[in-house]
């Protein structure tokens, strides 16, 4: 006789700590061939809320840490993704439905993005940033800063290498996270977000709020303590990502826009992915007086 | 700026009097009424009415021309203008003969300078010493500086592929370098423009058009539309625009950004600003005292980046406010076209009476109202240079913008009390420190929010320096390589 098997029901991640929806809602998560796998949270405006502050209690730390710093945080997630590289393939294979070895080459794409992420966090500064020769005697200079809050509304389809894709290049230059997980393929975020806990990424870092970008996204947008949102996850829908971007207008946030259709998360990122969450300050003082 | 020209004078004896040393306006021929610009010929609106509006003075009220009002027909026209230079001409050129171009207009301008200063003064209401040595020098060398990368964008870093057609809105703050700032970063990359004047400062626009039609650039890759706010929600809503660049106020930014959702249009919203000037103990008082008049009062306080809220830390606030009235004792308010002005006319009814709406706001809260004696001209529009002390950070005066002569002080004990004050606004577009301690300084540039800080220094502008703000003041930057990003694929 089989064993019983002790089934899970997944929790949010918020500032840290694993709370339950403040609803009290959660959703069955099955796999691509409809087999019962989880239950996972069913994020509620509140949960988005206390995200949010979360978010921006950890940003004046986060983004005061030197680069260096954030580099070894990130590359040290990626080590311990690569520690637990089989349960992010069995996620990936439940959740996308890829045969193992797709799966398996999904996870090491994943980890490779963190990692070539990691390394950028001590060169962005240099390659965006720069001195002006302004036409007098004055010392200028211009550098990149984090934005602030960015919310995430992660891709559907791609639930780890497109997650990842998604988080790195805004966490790594000082920014702090509030991200929507796909929604039908919440696990590989859950996962990760295990992985954090257990990182040294501070805590309220990264959030994760497993749900609906369609039920979530509109608070998000309209939450006048965000500073910026990543549309990716609501790839083709037009309509939604409208509505976001007008909402996300009352206080100017930063919008990435949402694509026509879910990109090809194996191509080269560029630096866009960061560069969208990244003001430039100019800074001057005279020489000589 | 540059006040050299103002004597200072010992706390008893008042200011010195001056002849008056009036520019002549005779450089300036100005016609009684003015086309649209639409495919390198001056064309009649159609807007609603008789098509047209009148641009005045502000400083003696006098109308000096008529200016076409362009309706959403007209708006149309010069797009599709633009679309067709874009398409046929300018887009296919290739950068070293864009740039070439370009390098003509900057010499134009320069050879021009004195009539572009004197029209600037009258349409706009500014000193002539600041449009004769400010804005007009820095918009040839805007157009020189952009000249040069229309050649080298590959070496940008964004790429060499322009957008297509720019709709530009600019304010009347400093109507021919907003359009240098517009202008020559679109054209440099590639782009044709259809760029909105405001509709109280349009000449200097008209005048760049001549200037345009001298230099024989190919019709349709320049286009001025004038009128207000209709025409400019014309342009920026049209669907054949691929980019919108605008600078003004927060709430039309807002609309803006509004406007375009849900499009692929690109989008730089340079916005309003409340920008804390922060003068510490070690401060050289006299070099901060300047800091904090050009901060507030240069361009009679029409600057998005204007130090509006001075903090000042306690131990020496006596002492900075004794010398900054005395100071203010000396500034000259009057004829714009005097070499010897230092604040010049609000340039609007409109404006002024939201100065003085604050203004009285700011007094029935409770701060202290102060201004030197100084007789203001009958007619025209004029508010003299003015503080309040007793500010707290509740106050209005000390969280909207007033966008005129009005300067907020407020007081502060430590750096960090500082930097939460600073930073305690929506908006993000400047700073400024004044302390003679190194490190404090590079402490304070980190922890302001804003996207320019000027340390021992305020409201300096180049051409290679990037501009533009964090959170409400908007999005992009203007200048510099940065500038290129907002007109590339």
């Amino acid at each position: 006789m089989s064993r019983i098997d002790v089934r899970k029901t997944y929790k949010l991640y918020i500032g840290g700590a694993f709370p339950r929806s403040e609803s009290g809602h959660s959703y069955v998560v099955n796999d691509t061939k409809g087999t019962f796998v989880a239950n996972a949270a069913l994020a509620s405006r509140k949960d988005a809320r206390d995200a949010v502050t979360a978010a921006r209690k950890a940003f004046t730390g986060w983004s005061g840490r030197t680069a260096y710093n954030r580099a070894q945080i990130l590359y040290r997630v990626a080590e311990i993704m690569e520690d637990r590289r089989p349960q992010f393939v069995q996620a990936v294979v439940q959740s996308e439905g890829l045969a193992s070895a797709k799966a398996e080459r999904v996870v090491d794409e994943a980890i490779d993005r963190l990692v070539w992420y990691a390394g950028w966090a001590d060169k962005i500064t240099q390659v965006v940033g720069g001195a002006n020769p302004v036409a007098g005697p004055f010392f200028n200079l211009s550098t990149p800063e984090p934005t602030g809050v960015v919310a995430v509304l992660a891709p559907q389809e791609s639930s780890l290498l497109g997650l990842v894709s998604v988080v790195a290049p805004a966490i790594v230059t000082g920014n702090t996270v509030v991200v929507v997980s796909s929604y039908e393929r919440p696990l590989p975020a859950v996962t990760f977000s295990e992985v954090l806990a257990t990182s040294d990424v501070p805590g309220g870092v990264v959030n994760i709020l497993t749900g609906s970008a369609a039920t979530i996204g509109p608070w998000l947008a309209s939450h006048m303590d965000v500073n910026a949102l990543d549309l990716t996850g609501i790839a083709g829908d037009t309509a939604l990502a409208t509505d976001l971007e007008v909402a996300a207008a009352e206080n100017l946030k930063r919008v990435r826009r949402a694509p026509a259709a879910e990109p090809d998360w194996t191509a080269d990122p560029g630096t866009d992915a960061m560069t969208a969450f990244l003001e430039t300050k100019t800074v001057w003082h005279p020489i000589g007086v | 700026m540059a006040d050299k020209n103002v004597v200072s004078t010992s706390s008893t004896t008042g200011v010195f009097e001056y002849a008056p040393a009036p520019e002549s306006r005779s450089i300036v021929d100005i016609k009684p009424s003015y086309g649209l610009f639409i495919n390198g010929e001056f064309v009649d609106g159609h807007g609603p009415g008789s098509g047209a509006f009148k641009t005045i003075n502000p400083a003696t009220e006098e109308v000096l021309a008529e200016v076409a009002e362009a309706s959403d027909a007209d708006v149309d026209k010069a797009v599709k203008a633009a679309r067709k230079a874009y398409d046929k001409v300018w887009g296919r050129m290739p950068g070293r003969d864009r740039a070439k171009y370009l390098y003509r207009i900057a010499r134009i301008i320069q050879e021009r300078g004195r009539e572009l200063a004197v029209l600037e003064s009258l349409d706009n209401g500014k000193p002539i010493k600041e449009s004769r040595d400010v804005d007009v020098p820095t918009v040839a060398a805007h157009f020189f500086y952009y000249a040069g990368w229309a050649d080298k964008l590959e070496y940008s870093g964004f790429g060499s592929t322009p957008l297509g057609v720019a709709g530009q809105v600019i304010p009347w703050n400093f109507p021919l370098l907003m359009l240098a700032w517009k202008i020559a970063p679109a054209l440099a990359c590639g782009n044709t423009v259809v760029l909105k004047p405001a509709e109280t400062t349009p000449l200097t626009a008209l005048l760049f058009a001549e200037i345009c039609q001298q230099a024989d650039l190919p019709p349709g890759v320049v286009n001025i539309v004038t009128g207000a706010g209709d025409t400019g929600r014309a342009l920026v809503s049209h669907p054949d625009v691929d980019k919108v660049a605008f600078t003004g106020s927060t709430d039309v930014g807002r609309a803006i950004a509004k406007a375009v959702a849900g499009t692929d249009k690109k989008v730089t919203l340079e916005l309003g600003g409340k920008a804390a000037n922060i003068v510490f103990d070690d401060a050289p008082i006299d070099q901060a005292v300047e800091g904090i008049v050009n901060g507030i009062f240069f361009n009679q306080g029409h600057v998005c980046c204007a130090g509006s809220r001075l903090l000042v830390q306690e131990s020496v606030a006596e002492e900075v406010l004794d010398r900054l009235k005395r100071r203010m004792s000396t500034l000259r308010v009057g004829d714009p076209l005097d070499k010897n002005t230092d604040i010049g006319a609000i340039n609007s009814a409109e404006q002024l009476a939201r100065i003085r709406e604050l203004s009285d706001i700011g007094e029935a809260e409770g701060a202290g109202r102060w201004s030197p004696a100084c007789d203001l001209p009958s007619n025209g529009f004029w508010f003299p240079p003015t503080i309040f002390t007793g500010v707290s950070q509740a106050h209005r005066i000390a969280r909207e913008e007033i966008f005129g002569p009005v300067l907020s002080v407020l007081t502060f004990r430590t750096p960090s009390e500082a930097v939460e004050k600073a930073n305690n606004t929506p908006y993000g577009l400047s700073a400024g420190v004044w302390t003679d301690k190194g490190s404090r300084i590079l402490h304070m540039a980190n922890q302001l929010r804003a996207g320019v800080v000027w340390a021992n220094t305020f409201n300096k502008f180049d051409p290679t320096s990037p501009f533009g703000g964090y959170k409400e003041s908007g999005y992009g930057r203007e200048g510099g390589r940065h500038g290129l990003e907002g007109y590339l694929r």
